[in-house]
């Protein structure tokens, strides 16, 4: 798929299986949206195929359209609805009731009931997400595409969602989820990795920390800059990258140890608070995958 | 099928809530159309009522005092200024004392009774060329006339015109511009709200998820069209009862098949406003084509200000494309004539066949995608 001269996704081969809550996870720009669009037959790739429940995303797009529930990235309901009008139109749009499927949003739509009455254009951030999902899921969808549903949304509303989404997989619900979050990978059964158009990596969680291969330092300073500054200035090194008030320093496995990094940042003048061996997080394979894949390409 | 009639429903009661609950622009849409026929109707006019005028009565007899007053009394005309001498002619029309000076010669009774001709000159103002031309072609008709009935010797009169103003008799704009009010009315409202509400569920990204669902374009596209098809009824009554109390504007034809006329344009109108939706990403994009693509035509093509046959002849073939020509000719034919079906049978199908054109082109060119 393509858009001018720039192609937004150009080799993403994966399979979700039925019932897993498969995680796409990757930075801004990558291709999430295009690949999701794809899959919600809304776009039609300019080569390649795919396929959901065994139905083709181009050819079969009207089987797609009555076994899939989606969410764009960007609130997509009607504002000047209430929340139990925009509920019931979705509702009445897949030929179905509230009534129905009311057991599968029920937990969701607890939370929303105080506001059942209120324009959906005047709710929080989190509540609208809740909203969305409830729409989406109003018809009892097999396939469960959410682009993005966290983006803008509370640290606390995050976890929710996420709980809810585990609920959801208990239903037996398939789920392809994108995010720019990284911690939020670890929630997923599954996870691809993409950047620039093309899927790095799939692997589950664990096993994306189990294969990392560096020894990990965090370094605690009062200038985190100069830190990252004079550390990419040895090429011993592998990487440094600040996470939060953090420096993570990656280095080859047992090549140094944690007083040298603190000599060695004491002679270039900077002074520690504490340097300490920590264990990798999933945002930490994800930026040396990403950095193995720049410096190939 | 009790699915998709569902889903038709749903759809037609959400398109509802949004109509009902965006209070601005439902003031517009029953706002305008009164608005705009007063305004049409009472400010926008070509006719004579009221004309000041002055007079060099360079006789003062009797005959020329009978014919002072019989202009003066026709209505047309107040007289504003007496006039004694030439040169106050250019004066008075100069300064817009007066719109036409009816200058009567000396001795006219006796030139009258003994020669049977006498002058009268009538200098207008013709900076405003419309007003002057049918001032003096009133003056010269009430003139003629007064001469006619005093004359006694008709053989006299080397050519007299009969003409007679058929179905409009006092020649009243109104008759012109009701009909055309309401086609603007219609096009605007209806054309322009439907590629507007369509256009807005593109931009608030709703489209996109109404996309991804079962729903088929038709239905889409139905579910848009029902409502303001109701909305463009209801404005087209409100017009009609307007037209009829407030103008005395004629009801001569059939009601139900001027309404038929009405609901045909409506849908008319309607497919066209789906077809400009369809190549428009946004409000805005929708509002200006809407605009210029209906509004400036309706006003200019389609014979409701211009007269189509005084348009140099592409235009008149421009003309013949623009559904706005169809729809007023058909409403003047039944309301003011009031002919029946034989009379405007032409209109209608050519109409039918515009919605049937428009209608398969959108549903054609509907995106199932993004």
């Amino acid at each position: 798929m393509s858009y001018g001269q720039t192609r937004a996704l150009k080799g993403a081969t994966f399979a979700v299986d039925e019932g897993e809550l498969f995680g796409l996870i990757g930075p801004d720009g990558a291709g999430k949206t295009t690949l999701i669009r794809i899959l919600a037959s809304l776009l039609v790739p300019s080569g390649g195929s795919a396929t959901m429940c065994g139905a083709d995303v181009v050819r079969d797009y009207q089987a797609i359209r009555q076994m899939v529930g989606y969410m764009p990235g960007r609130f997509s309901l009607y504002q000047d609805l209430t929340v139990r009008e925009n509920l019931e139109f979705f509702a009445s749009v897949f030929g179905t009731t509230v009534e129905q499927n009311y057991r599968l949003i029920e937990d969701i739509y607890k939370m929303l009931e105080p506001f059942a009455n209120r324009p959906a254009g005047k709710l929080s951030g989190g509540m609208k997400q809740k909203l969305a999902l409830s729409c989406a899921l109003i018809h009892k969808p097999k396939v469960l595409l959410l682009d993005e549903p966290t983006t803008g949304v509370d640290a606390v509303s995050r976890k929710e969602f996420w709980t809810m989404l585990r609920k959801l997989k208990n239903e037996g619900i398939t789920m392809l989820v994108s995010t720019p979050y990284m911690d939020e990978a670890a929630q997923c059964d599954r996870i691809a990795l993409i950047q620039n158009g093309d899927i790095l990596q799939i692997v589950s969680p664990k096993q994306i920390v189990d294969s990392y291969a560096y020894d990990l330092f965090g370094i605690e300073s009062k200038r985190p800059n100069a830190v990252i500054k004079a550390l990419r200035a040895d090429s011993r090194f592998q990487s440094s990258f600040l996470f939060g008030h953090e420096v993570h320093l990656s280095v080859e496995m047992r090549s140094i140890a944690v007083d040298a990094v603190e000599r060695y940042l004491l002679e270039n003048g900077i002074e520690t608070i504490a340097v300490r061996r920590i264990s990798p997080t999933i945002e930490d394979c994800f930026m040396s995958l990403m950095e193995h894949n720049n410096a190939i390409g | 099928m009790k699915r998709s009639n569902n889903s038709i429903w749903g759809f037609i009661r959400k398109e509802f809530f949004h109509i009902f609950r965006d209070k601005k622009t439902l003031l517009l849409i029953f706002g305008l159309p009164v608005a705009q026929l007063l305004l049409f109707g009472f400010v926008v006019t070509n006719e004579i009522k009221d004309a000041k005028i002055a007079v060099f009565d360079q006789s003062k007899d009797y005959l020329s005092l009978q014919l002072v007053n019989k202009l003066v009394s026709s209505g047309y005309f107040i007289l504003s200024d007496n006039l004694s001498n030439a040169s106050q002619i250019d004066e008075v029309l100069k300064a817009g004392k007066a719109q036409l000076v009816v200058s009567i010669q000396p001795n006219f009774a006796a030139e009258f009774q003994k020669q049977g001709v006498a002058s009268v000159q009538l200098n207008a103002d013709a900076s405003e060329p419309n007003t002057a031309s049918i001032l003096t072609a009133y003056a010269s008709a009430i003139i003629s006339d007064f001469a006619a009935e005093n004359s006694g010797m008709p053989q006299q009169t080397l050519v007299s015109v009969q003409s007679r103003m058929l179905y409009n008799p006092d020649l009243k704009s109104v008759f012109m511009f009701v009909p055309g009010t309401m086609a603007l009315i219609l096009m605007l409202i209806t054309a322009m709200m439907t590629s507007i509400s369509i256009a807005r569920e593109k931009e608030m990204g709703t489209m996109e998820v109404l996309l991804v669902s079962p729903l088929k374009p038709w239905q889409i596209v139905l579910g848009k069209v029902f409502p303001y098809i109701g909305l463009g009824f209801a404005n087209a009554l409100l017009i009609i009862i307007l037209g009829y109390f407030v103008f005395m504007l004629p009801m001569r034809g059939s009601m139900v098949l001027l309404l038929l006329v009405t609901l045909l344009f409506i849908i008319l109108a309607l497919s066209l406003g789906i077809l400009i939706s369809t190549v428009s990403k946004t409000q805005q994009v929708a509002m200006f084509l809407s605009m210029f693509a209906l509004l400036l035509p309706t006003i200019l093509l389609s014979g409701f200000i211009f007269p189509i046959e005084n348009m140099p002849v592409p235009l008149q073939w421009l003309s013949l494309i623009m559904p706005p020509r169809w729809f007023i000719s058909a409403l003047k034919t039944i309301m003011i004539k009031g002919e029946g079906l034989a009379f405007v049978y032409k209109e209608i199908l050519v109409m039918l066949g515009m919605t049937i054109a428009f209608l398969s082109l959108s549903i054609k060119k509907f995106k199932i995608r993004l």
